[in-house]
């Protein structure tokens, strides 16, 4: 894989609040249909480094190179019309609205009516929601239904659709199982599965080694705002991954 | 990987439409009823006659161009309280600029008409901008921000007035307010023309779509790249613009501009809007709803007087009816678990 070129690539990046060092020269690679797993505990700083290269936060020392360019968004919209999707945990779905309006919320595809009067094209966006949904192996048949009838990882998969629908190049999920029961737990590892077969750069965060443990091809550990290592899942155990992550 | 069919409450779904005209079904319920009391009572028909369909429509224009305004606003998880008397305050400009068009300037009437109209309806962005800054800028809640401007509204609208009403003779403003075109008020026709307008915006363009959103999640919308301060502020001008023509029309009716022109009003439009199918908590409503909402009020209101009823009766009905719609939507959300929006 390292000898692709990697889709995103972080080189000594520092950040800080005032006297807290946040992150002190981190770095990572996530390359094409690959799943980094970012662990630490709380206040490593993996946060602070996702909002980084999502937009969410500029960055003063080091380089975020976005397919090669270094890319230093100012707002979350940037970083997105480039090709990065954030998923977070608290899903960021308007529940009274349906999976296509939520695919396409802030970017509705607009049609004109009688030659003139703009109108949001519904069809469009039921058609999109649709052919997404079938691609993550989900069947809608109630196209119209708002996303609120659904359960919690099938709105997952919602998100998850909407970085997929906008080819977003690279997905950064922060804790997208926290919220869930353990079946919908599966569900979302095997959505990652499927972006992951799509080519998409993915860093996952989460606090659960097992799933960790699952979807990941690496583990970069983080402490106190630097890097702690990097591990390959088949070559180590959780108890390094967490004396990794607490420093002993 | 198995497939996953996403079948949510396919079977409630037909439930779901009906939850969604219940305003219109609670409408018809009412009207049949007034029909059958009044031919039991007072051999009379109640609704098969052309004036008291023009009283019920006329009495429901102002109502239900407020509550069009406050539509928007409750769907955004907001409330805007200022509405009658930013309504009081446009009648009263557009009465007093007319007359200042008509003495100062020189002006014929049916420009001074125009002038008027557009102070009116031009000054209550004023009081829109004014309240949507405070929300989204400086975080006010709807509830208090609004409540301010309830005040100073009023008094402003008082101040132009002097205290009392203002009267006009502009033939054009008692054409607005009281002709008929094919026996049709205008009045009518004008705010068939606003429900049309505002129907189009929030349910085909991405401003009322964002309205929604904004309404479910206001994290989400912004995640989405929507301007949640943006979308405030229009939404709540939008609703000061409805004031204003809804102030500009009972100049109209009346021939006067007066500072107390919307106070029995604001709550009917709150009522319209919730019996109509809205959420308080905001993410649902639709004009239709809110509609129906206005004429359920208007039909309750004239059904009671025609039917010889004592006039006190209506705030006890019209309060019971909103009590009612709140059970009922809460009711439904239990079973249904959120409503469609469009």
């Amino acid at each position: 894989m390292s000898d692709l070129t990697p889709i995103l690539e972080v080189k000594n990046v520092s950040k800080h609040f005032g006297a807290v060092q946040a992150l002190d020269r981190v770095s990572l690679q996530v390359h094409p249909g690959e799943v980094v797993a970012l662990a630490g505990d709380n206040g490593a700083g993996k946060s602070t480094l996702i909002k980084a290269i999502s937009g969410v936060y500029g960055y003063e020392v080091g380089d975020i190179l976005l397919d090669g360019r270094r890319i230093a968004f100012s707002t979350p919209e940037e970083a997105r019309d480039n090709g990065i999707e954030t998923i977070y945990q608290d899903l960021a779905l308007a529940d009274n609205l349906s999976i296509g309006a939520n695919i396409f919320l802030g970017r509705e595809p607009m049609k004109r009516l009688f030659g003139f009067l703009p109108v949001i094209d519904r069809e469009k966006m039921a058609r999109a929601a649709k052919e997404t949904m079938e691609r993550l192996d989900f069947h809608v048949n109630r196209l119209d239904a708002p996303v609120a009838a659904f359960s919690g990882g099938q709105r997952q998969a919602v998100a998850i659709g909407r970085a997929m629908y906008w080819n977003a190049r690279l997905v950064i999920m922060d804790e997208p199982t926290a919220a869930l029961g353990v079946p919908e737990q599966r569900k979302v590892i095997s959505l990652i599965q499927s972006l992951k077969a799509d080519g998409k750069g993915i860093i996952f965060i989460s606090h659960n080694l097992r799933d960790i443990f699952e979807v990941a091809d690496r583990i970069v550990v983080f402490r106190r705002g630097e890097n702690a290592g990097e591990r390959v899942p088949k070559e180590t155990t959780g108890d390094e991954i967490v004396r990794m992550m607490v420093g002993k | 990987m198995t497939a996953t069919p996403i079948t949510p409450a396919a079977g409630k779904s037909i439930l779901m439409r009906v939850a969604e005209l219940r305003a219109w079904v609670f409408l018809a319920f009412l009207v049949i009823f007034f029909e059958v009391w009044s031919r039991i009572a007072y051999d009379a028909t109640f609704i098969f006659n052309t004036y008291n369909l023009k009283a019920i429509s006329v009495a429901a224009t102002a109502p239900l161009i407020l509550a069009l305004g406050q539509t928007f606003v409750i769907i955004s998880a907001g409330i805007d309280l200022s509405l009658g008397f930013v309504m009081g305050f446009a009648s009263v400009i557009a009465a007093h600029m007319a007359n200042y068009a008509a003495a100062q300037l020189g002006l014929p009437p049916f420009p001074a008409m125009i002038f008027g109209v557009l102070c009116g309806v031009g000054m209550t962005l004023v009081p829109g901008l004014v309240n949507g800054w405070l929300i989204a800028a400086l975080k006010v809640p709807p509830f208090i921000g609004t409540l301010g401007m309830y005040g100073v509204a009023r008094g402003a609208a008082y101040l132009i007035a002097g205290g009392m009403t203002i009267a006009i003779s502009n033939p054009w403003y008692s054409t607005i307010g009281n002709d008929r075109v094919l026996g049709v008020p205008v009045l009518v026709i004008l705010a068939l023309i606003c429900c049309i307008v505002l129907h189009y915006m929030l349910s085909q363009t991405r401003f009322g779509q964002h309205t929604y959103a904004m309404g479910a999640s206001k994290a989400a919308a912004s995640r989405a790249g929507i301007n949640v301060k943006k979308l405030t502020i229009k939404i709540y001008v939008l609703s000061a613009v409805m004031a204003g023509i809804a102030g500009v029309l009972y100049t109209g009716r009346f021939s006067a501009g007066a500072p107390q022109a919307g106070e029995p009003l604001l709550l009917l439009s709150i009522a319209a809007v919730v019996i109509g199918g809205a959420s308080l908590f905001g993410g649902s409503g639709t004009i239709w709803g809110t509609v129906a909402g206005a004429l359920v009020i208007a039909v309750i209101d004239y059904g009671l007087v025609f039917v010889n009823v004592e006039p006190f009766w209506q705030f006890i009905a019209v309060g019971l009816v909103i009590i009612v719609s709140v059970l009922v939507d809460q009711a439904q959300r239990r079973f249904v678990g959120g409503r469609q929006v469009e």
